[in-house]
């Protein structure tokens, strides 16, 4: 990767960021081995732009978003964060205060509307909270701070003293967004925030977050595994296979040329909506590699189509191919890959 | 262009309520269909509009407080070698638990559903639950149930599948566990598939694998599949005809391609609009998404008129909010469930612009 220190562009850096889970066994506990469920992994994302981040379950976005926030700590590696008040700073090395200051500008939207809400708190505790904790607002400015937030968000501010068992799945969406947004962040991880609504409900949450960051100038780093979402809402694309960013591109150049072989068989992969284009998928081989025990050389060798003997030794890096279009394929120029036929205007609606 | 196929299971006016302490929901509410021998249906519609309780009624297996009001479900069995006509069954004046209804579940109609967890037993192998499907349906010994077990396993794509068949559910993935829920369904050669939601918790790879094993299936053993689902991509690309579904009704049926290329009821309209579609922005055209504007509206509570009026752009004040909307044939395959088709409109309300509507008022 380029050296992006001096860019003031970029918002967030995430260098070589690697998570390993100990596997633990027997009576004393020992640790018998590693699931590296993020093994060096490595983007940025500028500021006011969406880094989409894909691949199917288990490939370790979850997670990777989760180090950003600092839910956690790493195994290894460094996370730049851009801040508004401190200046550039490395996430995994700040002290208590200086962590509490930041998250300030970094709040995450959660997948499940219906489990990320306490209960037992109206709307007004929920999306209050953050500003309480941080002491922004107490009192009748606290009521009206929350009053606005709702209205931002699309909800009657009436609702205010009610609990979220009274609202729908996107109602309650929504409410997680006041929430994130209460604190004025500059980045937000989005971790599934469609995966559980309805397609109409779907479409109404995308709007908003669009609009959403283009009033506050917010940074999304958007986690999902819906191919189709996270190229309508995402300016940069990052693919996720068994703990590494395989490709990642400038959404319609990695949607319409992909170089992984693996970003072209997700592609595939997807049922497209039109009966006029019915395709026969690339169906991969076996299945998704075992994080604890990934194979030899490049982790989706045993999988693709187009390896070769030197694919099975040597670990493929993540290179620059073209401007901004990253892809770790020892192959990545030699292969013609086929990415997503543009869609029948008929059918663009 | 009509459907010679033999029908295969006839769906009139079926209600299926369910009730509760708060009232009476009404999960199915006088849905008709037919399907065809060989014929794949897609049901499509967000959730809690009815399709899976609809699958449900079919098999009988709709739980209480919920049950079938009225209607009827005929199910056409394959005439006999000898030249008679087929023998058509009532399915809802069949007892849920009787012998003859279990002949039929499992048998000739079977199902797959969404989380192939829930459906499995965890104490037992999946070579087990298939032997006991296969024994209860078919006149055999445990040794050829068995060899039954591990050809089906073989032919929906198991690795080792003489192995697998003494693995319990949790030491297989999502994926092989539906090849699994999908070989116990096939066993007895189903003459209709229900496949409730069959790849929406699995991931695209394995998902486009499932669709693919569904498709060369039916080629070979023909059976008919009635595939619910609200992933339009889908629908698209494995069905022939297609019904979409909205708070316990029909509001538009057609086939696949007028679906997509000529779609008629204003919801199946704006939820093709509302879909993200892979490719938009390669082609430039990714813009805002249509969304439908707010939500489903409470079962116990079902709007006056057509149920759809309070979120349609079309809405016609006086007309969709106080009469529920006839069905119109628009051609031979195609019928919508709305006002603004009517063949004999009381007033000029072909147009679809929320203009033309105001205009009408007037």
């Amino acid at each position: 990767m380029t050296e992006h220190a001096d860019d003031p562009s970029i918002l967030l850096e995430v260098r070589n960021l690697k998570k390993h889970f100990p596997i633990k066994r027997g009576w004393f506990s020992r640790t018998v081995g590693y699931v590296k469920a993020v093994d060096g992994v490595s983007f940025f994302v500028r500021e006011g732009e969406t880094l989409g981040l894909v691949g199917e379950s288990g490939c370790g976005k979850t997670t990777t978003g989760r180090l950003v926030l600092r839910a956690m700590p790493p195994t290894d590696g460094e996370i730049w964060f851009r801040d508004r008040e401190q200046g550039r700073v490395n996430i995994p090395t700040v002290d208590r205060a200086a962590l509490k200051r930041l998250r300030r500008n970094m709040q995450m939207i959660f997948q499940d509307p219906y489990s990320s809400l306490n209960p037992r708190m109206t709307l007004l505790d929920i999306v209050g909270e953050p500003l309480l904790v941080h002491g922004v607002a107490k009192g009748a400015e606290l009521k009206d701070r929350v009053a606005e937030l709702l209205r931002v968000v699309g909800l009657r501010t009436e609702y205010m003293n009610r609990y979220p068992h009274a609202f729908s799945g996107g109602q309650r969406q929504r409410i997680g967004i006041a929430r994130a947004l209460a604190l004025n962040p500059q980045l937000i991880v989005c971790d599934e925030p469609v995966s559980a609504l309805d397609v109409s409900i779907q479409a109404q949450i995308l709007n908003l977050l669009q609009d959403l960051q283009q009033q506050f100038r917010l940074t999304y780093l958007f986690v999902a595994h819906d191919l189709s979402v996270v190229e309508h809402i995402s300016d940069r694309v990052a693919v996720m296979y068994v703990g590494k960013i395989v490709e990642s591109a400038p959404t319609p150049r990695l949607y319409t040329m992909p170089r992984h072989p693996y970003t072209e068989a997700l592609l595939s992969a997807v049922p497209k909506p039109d009966p006029r284009r019915r395709t026969t998928p690339i169906v991969l081989e076996g299945e998704v590699a075992d994080p604890a025990h990934p194979p030899s050389g490049c982790y989706f060798h045993p999988r693709c189509r187009y390896r070769i003997d030197r694919c099975v030794v040597e670990t493929p890096e993540l290179r620059e191919i073209a401007p901004d279009h990253f892809v770790s394929c020892h192959r990545a120029e030699e292969l013609e890959l086929q990415g997503v036929l543009p869609l029948t205007r008929a059918l663009a609606h | 262009m009509t459907d010679t196929r033999p029908l295969l299971l006839e769906v009139e006016d079926l209600k299926t309520y369910f009730y509760l302490d708060e009232g009476v929901v009404r999960a199915v509410d006088g849905v008709s269909f037919t399907i065809r021998r060989g014929q794949t249906v897609g049901v499509v519609g967000e959730s809690g509009c009815g399709k899976s309780i609809t699958a449900r009624s079919i098999m009988q297996i709709v739980r209480p407080p919920g049950r079938i009001v009225s209607g009827s479900i005929r199910f056409h069995r394959a005439p006999p070698s000898n030249g008679n006509p087929g023998e058509v069954i009532e399915i809802t004046k069949l007892d849920p638990m009787g012998k003859p209804m279990r002949m039929i579940r499992g048998g000739e109609i079977s199902m797959v559903f969404q989380e192939p967890m829930t459906s499995l037993s965890p104490v037992h192998t999946v070579g087990d639950q298939i032997m006991e499907a296969i024994m209860l349906h078919q006149s055999v010994s445990k040794e050829e149930a068995r060899r039954l077990a591990i050809h089906m396993f073989s032919k929906v794509g198991m690795q080792q599948p003489a192995r697998t068949v003494d693995r319990y559910p949790h030491q297989l993935s999502g994926g092989m566990r539906q090849r699994a829920m999908i070989a116990m369904a096939l066993s007895c050669t189903p003459s209709l598939l229900i496949a409730d939601e069959p790849t929406t918790a699995l991931d695209v790879t394995t998902e486009a694998q499932i669709l693919q094993l569904m498709r060369d299936l039916q080629r070979e053993l023909g059976m008919a599949i009635m595939f619910i689902t609200h992933n339009l991509g889908v629908v698209a690309q494995m069905t022939e005809v297609v019904m979409v579904m909205y708070m316990g009704r029909i509001v538009e049926t057609a086939t696949v391609d007028d679906l997509f290329y000529a779609p008629k009821h204003p919801y199946t309209r704006l939820l093709l609009k509302a879909i993200p579609k892979l490719g938009s922005k390669a082609m430039g055209t990714a813009t805002r998404l249509e969304s439908i504007k707010g939500t489903v509206p409470h079962p116990y509570a079902i709007p006056r008129g057509c149920p759809f009026h309070p979120r349609c752009g079309d809405m016609i004040p006086g007309v969709c909010d106080a009469v529920e909307p006839p069905v119109v044939n628009v051609s031979d395959t195609q019928t919508v469930r709305c006002h603004l088709y009517q063949s004999a409109p009381s007033r000029d309300v072909i147009p679809l612009t929320p203009q033309s509507a105001a205009k009408v008022e007037h």
